[in-house]
């Protein structure tokens, strides 16, 4: 039986997985991070660039399907975080606008700018997007200063349904601990996917061990962040919602939701699983390519399985630290029941567009790149 | 309360997303289908040359699109940065042709796109065809969507109000999809991309020829580029028609702004420029009727009744109406836990003013009338110009027919000069379409100051003020590497 509440949770899965697919695909962002950093000369750098080049289209629709999936589903989400938090999300915003046009700008004559800005405007959306996005995701955990009144759309002067509690907007994020923890977390962690990527991807023994390093630096500091988020994430307190929709605070919460939910914590164990096989195996053994093939699940699965705990088993997954009860819930916050069935009927596609993507991602990918393929044929 | 600088601000803002934003769609639209068919020229002859032809505005294609997506994003986050209200209001409806446009088109788009740019030594012939083919497919289908969000804005079907969540709820998505106003957007912006990317083409070409460079690649590419865009130009002028009689129809506000008609009737006249009319020609295009019923703004805003009998009743009226509807809603909310009865009988008022809702927010009548003297030029600019450019393009291909263009200079500068005209078109259209539904974000429903999301004037002068400097700086670098490239050439022939 397809329930209003199956389909809210059915919804909140694809976010999930949206999510997961969006964290994974930052490796592209986590590739442009290393452009100066394991990129040492002209050759290695230009390698690194076309390399992420030809999957920036696909982490950035991604992004977007993401945003428009959200908004199809949790409307009131899209409203109160983004129209609340709107500093973090115009930063996130314009760091992508940058790199959307910096491929392609970077090495053309008369891009004004010169390639080396581009490859800056590169290297700062590497770090900062997966920085900003994850310490906005921290929020989920440790909420926002926000209100909801539907009510107020009965005011004819002041209408406005969701208001934020002061006028950071969002940048008061960065006060909380754990969510730059995540932030830096979900940062490390594309940069670690990115080498990954481009040692799988480039055929150039001398820029994949820089990369093995960069990823050997990189992955340690993820894992003692991962370290950290866990410990949190047992410990901390969380947003329990009961049976009427009301709020409270409820020690434990997340630790209670992983144990609660096994499949969940099957799914966060196996994809830290994944994730250190596919990283161990590139440093420990040299001619080992395939990494990326571990670590890629592994991020989707561990990345899901956060987005479970924040949202399932009777979770608030966007709180309000300035009155509880205007956090939001999967009941509260989603799109109507037919809307939703709808859009279920549409999600079916899914399975179909990420066949042809992966299927025309191995022909593209069947060779890895060279400087001698960038010499003779079209590169950015 | 809500400051009216703060409406103006979040208003500018995107407008200016969405003005930039459509200067590199219609390109991306229209160059897709131009430099497909000279690959499947390519692929059916086998002629290199026509490759290369296909590869050199596949590069003009590929600088142009990054700057399209980097707008795109930001126009899609917007609804949300700025119109908080409104994700909420409406968000149960107008989310979904988002979320669809991005499962369906964008992963088409850059899937295909990359199979498209790097993808020649990769994959076979057909192979790499069909990618160029599902790269412009992919941008059609994008603009499918998201022209069904917009008709909705336009035209809202398929939906009801229900008090309880404070929203606007689908009740139909058929009729959200095959809302006429949808079909018409569709084809008329769409086949306005292909008069963008043919006029560019032979902009482009015509360069090529006033310098004696190029000659063989410069007019195989406008003979291409005039069939598309005089095809094109038909399917616009069509699909502008029934536009015309759908703004009748669904916003006859926006029709009589756009006409500057300030007092309508029968056999209403068409304005060619101030004190040039044709007599009943404006009764003829609303309403396919030499006799039919144009209202004036004045008629809108007095309340009229059309000769069928149906009453339309007055501004004053209207924001009565809708004045009750919102107190009734709040009665409703404040009362449905303690007092159900009455709250039913609110519930009953609500349902019974609900059509005038969003008039409820309006303070006086003259907020229902959009700035007229932009919308009456910018229609003038869209229609005058588009009439120009078909005229050019017709010159061009039968010229180049009789094998003289190649020598007739001032019709080359005239094609050249025409690049700027046709982006000017498009501007101007979209002035008349999205100006023209003010003071509503959705037509009757909602206005933009109930819409806006509660940010400082300041914060979105900041951001509005950081687009203009970005998007600018986008702009400008790419004409610049266009320039470039352009004058680079296609290296096809030697001199």
């Amino acid at each position: 039986m397809i329930t209003y509440d199956f389909l809210q949770h059915y919804w909140w899965f694809l976010i999930a997985l949206l999510g997961g697919l969006l964290v994974f695909l930052l490796f592209v962002q986590g590739g442009n991070a290393l452009i100066f950093f394991a990129g040492k000369d002209e050759d290695e750098r230009q390698l690194i660039v076309n390399s992420t080049g030809r999957k920036w289209e696909l982490t950035f629709t991604t992004l977007v399907t993401f945003g428009g999936a959200f908004f199809a589903s949790f409307p009131l989400f899209y409203s109160t975080s983004f129209g609340g938090a709107y500093w973090v999300w115009i930063l996130i915003l314009v760091t992508f606008v940058f790199q959307a046009v910096s491929y392609e700008f970077q090495s053309k004559a008369g891009n004004v700018l010169g390639k080396k800005t581009f490859r800056i405007f590169l290297t700062l959306n590497g770090c900062l997007a997966p920085l900003l996005i994850g310490t906005a995701v921290g929020t989920f955990f440790t909420g926002s200063d926000f209100t909801v009144n539907k009510s107020a759309v009965g005011d004819i002067a002041s209408p406005v349904i969701s208001r934020w509690g002061n006028a950071w907007h969002g940048l008061e994020a960065v006060t909380v601990p754990f969510n730059v923890e995540l932030g830096l977390m979900v940062m490390f962690l594309a940069i670690s996917l990115g080498a990954l990527y481009l040692i799988n991807n480039i055929d150039n023994a001398k820029l994949a061990s820089q990369l093995r390093r960069s990823l050997c630096i990189c992955f340690s500091l993820f894992l003692v962040l991962f370290l950290v988020i866990c410990y949190h994430l047992v410990t901390m307190e969380g947003f329990a919602v009961d049976a009427a929709g009301v709020v409270t605070m409820e020690s434990g919460k997340y630790f209670t939701n992983l144990l609660q939910m096994p499949v969940v914590l099957i799914m966060l164990l196996i994809g830290a699983v994944l994730l250190v096989t596919g990283v161990a195996m590139t440093l420990m053994r040299k001619e080992f390519k395939r990494g990326i093939w571990f670590a890629a699940p592994g991020t989707v699965l561990a990345v899901m399985a956060l987005f479970m705990v924040v949202g399932y088993n009777n979770t608030a997954y966007y709180p309000s630290i300035a009155d509880l009860q205007s956090s939001l819930t999967l009941a509260n916050s989603s799109s109507s029941e037919f809307t939703l069935r709808t859009m279920a009927v549409v999600s079916l596609i899914i399975p179909f567009v990420v066949a042809y993507i992966a299927y025309f991602w191995r022909q593209m990918d069947k060779k890895s790149l060279t400087t001698d393929e960038l010499n003779h044929s079209e590169k950015y | 309360m809500v400051e009216t600088a703060l409406v103006d601000w979040s208003r500018l803002q995107f407008a200016l997303t969405a003005g930039y934003h459509w200067l590199f769609v219609p390109l991306t639209l229209g160059l897709a289908v131009i430099m497909a068919t000279m690959e499947t020229i390519y692929v059916k002859t086998g002629d290199e040359f026509w490759k290369r032809v296909a590869k050199f505005w596949m590069k003009l294609f590929a600088i142009n699109f990054a700057v399209g997506i980097a707008t795109g994003i930001i126009l899609e986050f917007e609804f949300g940065t700025n119109w908080s209200n409104y994700s909420w209001f409406v968000g149960d409806i107008f989310g979904a042709p988002l979320a669809i446009e991005g499962i369906f088109a964008f992963f088409m788009e850059a899937t295909f796109f990359a199979v498209m740019f790097f993808g020649w030594e990769k994959v076979s012939k057909r192979f790499h065809l069909a990618a160029t083919w599902l790269t412009g497919i992919g941008a059609a289908i994008s603009a499918v969507w998201i022209l069904i969000a917009n008709a909705w804005m336009q035209n809202p079907v398929g939906m009801e109000f229900n008090p309880d969540t404070v929203r606007h709820e689908m009740v139909d998505f058929w009729a959200l999809v095959l809302n006429p106003v949808a079909v018409s957007k569709f084809f008329h912006s769409v086949f306005s991309g292909w008069m963008t990317g043919a006029v560019f083409v032979i902009g482009i070409s015509s360069w090529y020829l006033l310098k004696g460079r190029e000659k063989r690649f410069a007019l195989s590419s406008i003979r291409v580029a005039a069939i598309i865009g005089i095809l094109g130009t038909f399917a616009v002028m069509l699909s502008g028609d029934s536009s015309g009689v759908h703004a009748a129809k669904y916003q006859p506000m926006k029709l009589a702004a756009a006409e500057g008609l300030e007092n309508g009737g029968e056999r209403a006249p068409f304005s060619i420029v101030p004190g040039v009319e044709i007599p009943a020609m404006l009764s003829i295009l609303a309403t396919h009727d030499v006799d039919g019923y144009v209202p004036g703004i004045n008629n809108i805003l007095d309340g009229y009744t059309t000769p069928d009998g149906v009453y339309h009743p007055s501004a004053e009226e209207k924001i009565e109406r809708g004045k009750t509807a919102i107190e009734s809603f709040a009665t409703y909310r404040k009362l449905k836990e303690s007092d159900p009865a009455a709250a039913a009988v609110a519930r009953q008022t609500l349902d019974e003013n609900i059509d005038y809702f969003g008039y409820g927010y309006i303070d006086s009548k003259e907020e229902l009338v959009p700035p007229v003297p932009l919308i009456y030029w910018a229609f003038r600019a869209m229609v005058g110009i588009g009439g120009l450019l078909l005229l050019i393009m017709v010159a061009v291909l039968w010229f180049e027919y009789k094998n003289r263009l190649a020598g007739m200079r001032w019709l080359q500068w005239i094609a050249l000069l025409s690049v700027p005209l046709v982006y000017l078109a498009g501007q101007a259209g979209w002035i008349v379409a999205e100006v023209g539904r003010q003071p509503w974000v959705i037509e009757g429903l909602l206005p933009v100051k109930a819409a806006v999301s509660s940010v400082s004037v300041a914060a979105v002068q900041t951001t509005f003020w950081l687009f203009v400097a970005i998007f600018t700086l986008f702009l400008v670098i790419e004409m610049r590497i266009m320039i470039k490239a352009v004058k680079q050439g296609p290296n096809i022939e030697t001199k």
